[in-house]
């Protein structure tokens, strides 16, 4: 009788090294030079969970389990191996996967347990498989509308916040209503199909720059559901990695919210994209100056700084090569390059890095939007790729326009500013950018890619002459 | 029974507080790698699932349980993968000590 004990603690004990190790991986993580290390470590942790949990002696048959890790693997390495460009949604997709099974593994637990369950644990499991549920639909259509297989722009119709809230405090209800009668498992399900119905709503009003916001609310939510879970199990393991999870979630959430100058109600409930499609039909067409890629060739080559500024467009037109080129030829020129970051250019935190390192560009070139910003009065040239309102100073002038206080990138104070675009369409807020109306920004109409390829071009033809 | 829930939510307290600090300190250069690696480390639930699909107490819980394991396997494996892929990925400019 002592060998099933010994195991049981040696099983405790591993678990214990596990979360050890979960932790020492976010903290490894912080830094470029030791992050590889956490992914070691967090690799190790898993293992050693698995192997672990592989030893108890209530499994019974490993047929099934045997089954589903190798079929989980052939799905996960093909997610492991999308194009940088493809991050978002796959993100996303893997919120969706982390919640599913925590509200299987929710519903399991309670058929198994119910009618003897209690109220606090029934409280636990209400928590999990709600979360769980809602952000599973949440977290697809978010997958759905990173893929642009169903529409980035919100879709608002009246009385949408109405409906949506009235869902939540509906399985909200019911989840009451289990705690004191847990044995009423007629209603179990409710607490499924209406969370699922939740999340597809709660997505369908949010445009696609508001994604870098929903996807860390979503991340918090998984790793809330996961705690919960934990709390079910009695797993201290799951509780732990679960709040981890659960605060990185929330603090990039805040960051991201930060950013943009808006409250979570705001982007979850505010109707964002209305507001100012009304102000940006009264403008009328203003003139600009424009230039061709010879003349800002010659601009570039001639300046010692240049700040590149990157956004979702540079993404889009998968231009991240092309700048590559151009830093490449600027570099070599003696022109100091540097890249400046908004927190919430692209569609997810950190999206932009993760592009430009992709394309070899060295990370300590990659500035964040509060340590360049002191830098523009000293630039020479800003060069603009397709972002938008990250660079619009209605932000920091305009007390009316509907962005006013988000933090922006201070590419107005540059002494020259280019900004490559494919027309005069406001950016994803529709509002009117005052930085393209300037006498020192110069508009460069084209496709990013390709004109970011003829800038190139120039530059080396130039060398060479 | 309580004290063990109890004891379960100091366990879930003092893990949000040091996921606070561990987290704040990460470099916004590294969140999209951040979140793609805590994704990985949340699939540890497949230990759960695993337990359930493995105890065979009911049909719909080996069921549940089984499709629990792979989603959480995707997960884990996919994770892991793609956070090293970014991380190789990010290059200094400055030469590296050898």
């Amino acid at each position: 009788m002592t060998t099933p004990r010994v195991t049981d603690q040696a099983i405790q004990v591993i678990y214990l090294v596990s979360t050890a190790l979960f932790i020492l991986s976010p903290k490894w993580l912080s830094a470029p030079a030791t992050a590889r290390r956490g992914v070691w470590a967090g690799e190790l942790g898993m293992l050693l969970a698995i192997g672990a949990t592989l030893l108890y002696r209530g499994i019974v048959d490993y047929t099934w389990v045997a089954i589903a890790l190798v079929l989980g693997t052939i799905i996960g390495v093909p997610l492991g191996r999308v194009p940088m460009t493809a991050v978002p949604q796959r993100t996303a997709l893997s919120h969706a996967f982390g919640a599913l099974c925590v509200a299987l593994v929710g519903t399991a637990e309670y058929y198994l347990r119910a009618p003897g369950v209690s109220k606090f644990m029934m409280a636990v499991l209400s928590m999990e498989v709600i979360l769980g549920s809602l952000t599973f639909t949440g977290s697809l259509m978010a997958a759905g509308k990173l893929q642009e297989t169903l529409p980035q722009r919100p879709i608002t119709y009246r009385g949408q916040n109405l409906v949506n809230m009235s869902l939540l405090a509906i399985s909200v209800g019911v989840a009451v209503y289990l705690v004191l009668h847990p044995e009423r498992a007629i209603l179990f399900p409710l607490m499924i199909v209406i969370p699922l119905l939740f999340g597809v709503l709660m997505i369908i009003p949010i445009g696609g720059a508001d994604m870098p916001t929903v996807i860390s609310l979503l991340n918090s939510y998984a790793g809330l559901s996961a705690a919960a879970m934990g709390f079910v199990l009695d797993s201290k393991l799951l509780i732990i990695a679960g709040a981890l999870d659960g605060s990185s979630g929330f603090i990039l959430s805040v960051i991201m919210s930060k950013a943009m100058n808006r409250s979570f109600t705001n982007v979850l409930f505010g109707a964002f994209g209305q507001v100012q499609a009304a102000s940006a039909a009264a403008k009328e067409a203003r003139p600009v100056h424009t230039a061709t890629a010879e003349e800002a060739a010659a601009i570039l080559g001639a300046a010692n700084t240049v700040v590149i500024v990157p956004g979702y467009g540079m993404a889009v037109a998968q231009a991240q090569h092309k700048v590559r080129e151009l830093y490449d030829a600027l570099t070599k020129r003696g022109v100091d390059v540097k890249f400046a970051i908004h927190p919430v250019a692209g569609r997810m935190p950190g999206h932009m890095n993760v592009l430009l390192a992709e394309a070899n560009i060295p990370y300590d070139k990659l500035v964040e939007m509060d340590e360049i910003n002191s830098e523009f009065p000293q630039t020479d040239v800003a060069l603009v790729i397709g972002a938008n309102d990250v660079t619009n100073p209605a932000a920091r002038n305009d007390p009316a326009s509907p962005i006013y206080g988000m933090p922006i990138l201070d590419v107005d104070k540059a002494r020259t500013v280019m900004v490559i675009k494919r027309g005069m369409s406001p950016g994803f807020a529709g509002i009117d950018n005052e930085l393209y109306y300037l006498d020192k920004t110069l508009m460069l109409f084209g496709d990013a890619k390709t004109f970011v390829g003829d800038l190139m071009r120039q530059l080396a033809g130039e060398g060479r002459g | 029974m309580t004290t063990d829930l109890i004891t379960s939510l100091y366990v879930f307290m003092l893990a949000a507080f040091i996921g606070f600090e561990v987290i704040r300190r990460v470099s916004p250069l590294l969140h999209t790698p951040l979140m793609s690696l805590t994704n990985a480390l949340d699939a540890i639930a497949v230990v759960g699932a695993i337990i359930l699909a493995g105890e065979h107490k009911s049909r719909l819980s080996t069921v549940l349980g089984t499709i629990a394991i792979v989603a959480a396997t995707s997960n884990l494996v996919g994770g892991f993968m793609i956070t090293d892929r970014m991380l190789k990925m990010f290059k200094s400019s400055k030469p590296t000590k050898p």
